[in-house]
C-alpha cells in the first residue's frame, strides 16, 4: 500500500557526470524545459492571484478591470475582507472546535489501531486490516441517509442537556460534538492506513528485544512505539486536520438545515455572496479566510502534507 | 509413566526451537493420553482435579497474557467505531433502499414489504441514466488525464532541475484547498463576462473562443473536469515522481548506453516500471472523483442540470432535497457497487502482493 521509497540516492559520481553531460549537451533544452515549468506555475497560481488581486478590488473596479491585474488607486479596499470576515468568524471559531478534537482523535485510534494490527502477528489479521483500509474507499454517499437517521435517533443535545448551563457552552456545540463523532468514525481507516504502514517500518528487533525482557503489550506500545510514532504523528495530524478542515458533505447532512449557529466555515463560505448577487470581491477574500488555515498548514509543512497524500496510495 | 512423561515436561519447559515440528505432534497425542488418564484417575478419588486445574489455569493465564488478547484493546475500540459508521451505515442504507420510505414518514422496517421497486425506479429513470453516464466519463476522463498529466509533470520535475522543492509544494497546493474555496474560484475563473479566462482570451484577440462555460451544457463537464484536474495532477506528479526515483539510475544509464532516445528510453524502460505507481495514483484519484459532489454543489446548487448531474450529486438531491430517502439510498447503493468494482480488485492484487 506504499509508495516507492523516494530518492535511492544515486551516488555521486554518475550524478555528476550526468550534470556535466546535461550541461554540454542541451542547453537550450535547459531553458525550455524552466518554461514550461514556469508556465505551470502560472496554471496552478492563476486562479489562486486572480482571486487575490480581486479580493482587494471595489465592485466598480473588478467589472471594469482584468482579473489577474492589481487593484489601482481608487480600485483598491479591504471592504471585501472586513465583510467576510465578519461574516464568517463565528463559523471559523467551529471550524476549529470541529477540527483539533477530531483530528487529534483519529490520529490517536489510528495510531493504537495499526499498533494492535501490525506489531503483533495473529491468525485473521489481514481480514481485519483489509476492513480498515477498505474503508477509506467508501463513497460518502453511501452512509448518508443512515446518518441523517442516527442523528435524528440520537439527540446529543438532550443527551449532553447537563452540559450547556455551564459557563462557555453552547446548546449548538452539540451539532459539534455529531460533526467531531462522524469524522473521527471516518477519519480512522486512513490514520490507520498512514500508521500501519509506518509502524511495518520499525525494526522487529528492538520490540523483540523489549517483548524477551518481558515488557507488556502496553508498555511496548507507551515506551517504544509511540516516542517513535512523532513523525507520523506529523503526517498524520496535518493531513487529516486538512481534510476535516475542508469538508463540506457531513456538515451539510448533520447540520440542521442552513448550519444554523454551528455552521463550519465551508457552510459559511458556501452562502456567502456578499449581499449583492455574485458579488466575486467578497466571495475571493471568503474564500480565502477559509483557506487561510489550511494554507498555513500547507506552506509551513509542506513535506509532511506530501507524505500524506502519498502514503494514501 | 505418563506421569514420569508430565513431570520431566515440566522440569524443562522450554526445548531447543530445532526439534519444534516433531515436538508439536508428540504434545497433541500426550494431551489425549493425559485426558484419558486423568478420566481414570478421577473415578479413582479425584486426585486427577489437584492435577489438572494448574495446567488448566496456566493455560488461561497464557491466552489472557497472550499477544492477542493484549492487543484487543488496542484495535477494538477504534474498529467498532469505525465498523459501526461505515459497515453498519452501508448496510442500514442497504435496509432503507429495500423500503418505500420518502416524505416526513418514518422509515418502516417490515421484511415481508422490502422489494427492489426502487432500483427498477433507477432503472426506469432516464435522468439516473444520465447521471450514471456523466459520473463515468468523470471518471475515466478525469482520471486518464490526471495521470497522463501529472506522469509528465513528474518527468520534467525530475530533469535535476533547480528549485525542485518549491515547483512541487506549487503544483500540489491545490490539493490542499477545500473543493468549496476551489468552486469559489473557478467560478470566477469561468464567469462569461468578467471572468478570467474569457477576458484572456478577449485580450489575445480569440474573441470566438469565448463560451458560457459553466451554463453551456456542451462544455459544463468539461469545465468540471478541467478544474478538477487543476487541483489534483500534482497529486500524481506526486506518486510518480516516487516511482521514478524508486527506478535505480543504472536503468537510465544502460538505456542511453544502448543509443536510446531521451522518448523511447521513458517508453520502453521507464514507463513499464511505474505500473504499480499507475495502479495506486489511479485508485486515489477515482475516489477523489466519485468525492467531487463538494464542488458540483458548491457550483451549481443541489441540480447542475443533465449535462453535469452525477449520481452523487444526485442521490443528494433526492433525498435531502426532495425527502425520497428509499431512492436516494438506492441510488447510494449503486455508487457504492461502483467505488468497489474500482477497489476490489486493487486492494485484492495490494493482498496478492502481500502489501496489504
Amino acid at each position: 500500500m506504499s509508495s516507492p521509497p523516494a530518492s535511492p540516492n544515486p551516488d555521486d559520481h554518475t550524478r555528476r557526470e550526468r550534470i556535466e553531460q546535461t550541461i554540454r549537451d542541451a542547453d537550450r533544452t535547459r531553458v525550455a524545459l524552466y518554461a514550461i515549468l514556469l508556465g505551470l506555475v502560472g496554471f496552478y497560481l492563476a486562479p489562486l492571484e486572480a482571486g487575490l488581486m480581486t479580493a482587494f478590488k471595489t465592485t466598480d473596479a473588478f467589472n471594469r478591470t482584468v482579473p489577474f491585474l492589481p487593484p489601482v488607486a481608487d480600485g483598491f479596499t479591504f471592504e471585501p475582507w472586513e465583510i467576510a470576515f465578519s461574516e464568517m468568524s463565528n463559523a471559523l471559531v467551529n471550524s476549529l472546535l470541529l477540527a483539533v478534537p477530531a483530528t487529534v482523535l483519529s490520529a490517536g485510534l489510528g495510531s493504537i489501531a495499526a499498533y494492535g494490527l501490525t506489531t503483533i502477528d495473529w491468525k485473521y489479521q489481514t481480514a481485519l486490516v483489509a476492513l480498515f483500509v477498505a474503508g477509506i474507499f467508501i463513497p460518502y454517499q453511501a452512509v448518508l441517509v443512515p446518518l441523517s437517521r442516527l442523528y435524528a435517533i440520537v439527540n446529543t443535545q438532550e443527551l449532553l442537556s447537563f452540559l450547556w448551563g455551564l459557563p462557555m457552552m453552547h446548546e449548538h456545540y452539540a451539532s459539534i460534538i455529531n460533526l467531531i463523532v462522524t469524522h473521527v468514525a471516518y477519519g480512522i481507516p486512513i490514520t490507520f492506513l498512514l500508521f500501519r504502514s509506518y509502524y511495518q517500518t520499525l525494526s522487529d528487533e528492538m520490540i523483540e528485544a523489549a517483548r524477551l525482557d518481558g515488557a507488556s503489550v502496553f508498555s511496548i506500545y507507551r515506551n517504544i512505539v509511540l516516542p517513535l510514532s512523532r513523525p507520523i504523528f506529523a503526517v498524520t495530524l496535518i493531513y487529516q486536520f486538512t481534510q476535516i478542515w475542508n469538508d463540506l458533505l457531513f456538515a451539510l447532512v448533520i447540520l440542521p438545515s442552513g448550519g444554523g449557529a454551528a455552521a463550519p466555515v465551508t457552510i459559511a463560505l458556501n452562502s456567502l455572496t456578499g449581499g449583492i448577487v455574485e458579488s466575486f470581491n467578497t466571495q475571493m477574500a471568503g474564500a480565502f479566510v477559509a483557506a487561510l488555515p489550511t494554507l498555513l498548514v500547507y506552506v509551513l509543512f509542506g513535506e509532511q502534507f506530501a507524505k500524506g497524500v502519498a502514503g494514501e496510495t | 509413566m505418563q506421569r514420569l512423561r508430565d513431570v520431566l515436561r515440566r522440569l524443562s519447559p522450554r526445548r531447543g526451537a530445532d526439534s519444534g515440528d516433531r515436538e508439536l505432534r508428540a504434545d497433541g497425542s500426550e494431551q489425549t493420553d493425559r485426558l484419558r488418564g486423568s478420566s481414570e484417575l478421577r473415578s479413582d478419588g479425584g486426585v486427577a482435579t489437584a492435577e489438572e486445574t494448574p495446567t488448566e489455569t496456566g493455560r488461561w493465564q497464557s491466552l489472557l497474557s497472550s499477544d492477542f488478547v493484549q492487543s484487543i484493546p488496542f484495535w477494538l475500540p477504534p474498529f467498532l467505531l469505525m465498523g459501526f459508521f461505515v459497515y453498519g451505515a452501508i448496510g442500514w442504507n442497504l435496509v432503507i433502499s429495500l423500503t418505500d420510505f420518502e416524505g416526513l414518514l418514518l422509515p418502516e422496517y417490515t421484511v415481508s414489504e422490502f422489494d427492489l421497486e426502487m432500483y427498477r425506479r433507477a432503472l426506469s429513470d432516464p435522468s439516473f441514466w444520465t447521471a450514471a453516464q456523466n459520473t463515468l466519463v468523470l471518471l475515466v476522463a478525469f482520471t486518464a488525464v490526471c495521470l497522463l498529466f501529472g506522469l509528465l509533470l513528474a518527468i520534467l520535475v525530475d530533469q535535476e532541475i533547480r528549485f525542485e522543492n518549491t515547483l512541487r509544494t506549487i503544483y500540489l497546493l491545490p490539493m490542499s484547498l477545500s473543493f468549496v474555496v476551489t468552486a469559489k474560484f473557478w467560478a470566477w475563473m469561468y464567469n462569461p463576462q468578467i471572468g478570467m479566462i474569457n477576458v484572456t482570451l478577449r485580450q489575445l484577440g480569440l474573441d470566438f473562443l469565448t463560451l458560457q462555460w459553466i451554463s453551456n451544457p456542451d462544455t459544463k463537464l468539461a469545465a468540471v473536469i478541467f478544474a478538477l484536474i487543476w487541483q489534483f495532477s500534482g497529486y500524481a506528479m506526486v506518486v510518480y515522481l516516487a516511482g521514478l526515483r524508486a527506478i535505480p539510475t543504472a536503468h537510465y544509464e544502460a538505456a542511453k548506453v544502448d543509443g536510446a532516445s531521451t522518448a523511447k528510453m521513458y517508453w520502453r524502460v521507464i514507463l513499464p516500471q511505474l505500473r504499480a505507481s499507475t495502479m495506486s495514483a489511479a485508485v486515489v484519484l477515482m475516489v477523489f472523483a466519485l468525492k467531487a459532489f463538494d464542488f458540483l454543489y458548491v457550483m451549481f446548487g443541489n441540480n447542475p442540470g443533465p449535462a453535469a448531474d452525477i449520481l452523487a450529486t444526485m442521490m443528494f438531491r433526492e433525498a435531502f432535497g426532495s425527502n425520497n430517502w428509499a431512492y436516494g439510498s438506492a441510488i447510494a447503493i449503486v455508487l457504492f457497487g461502483m467505488a468497489l468494482a474500482v477497489v476490489a480488485p486493487y486492494l485484492y492484487s495490494e493482498y496478492r502482493r502481500g502489501e496489504l
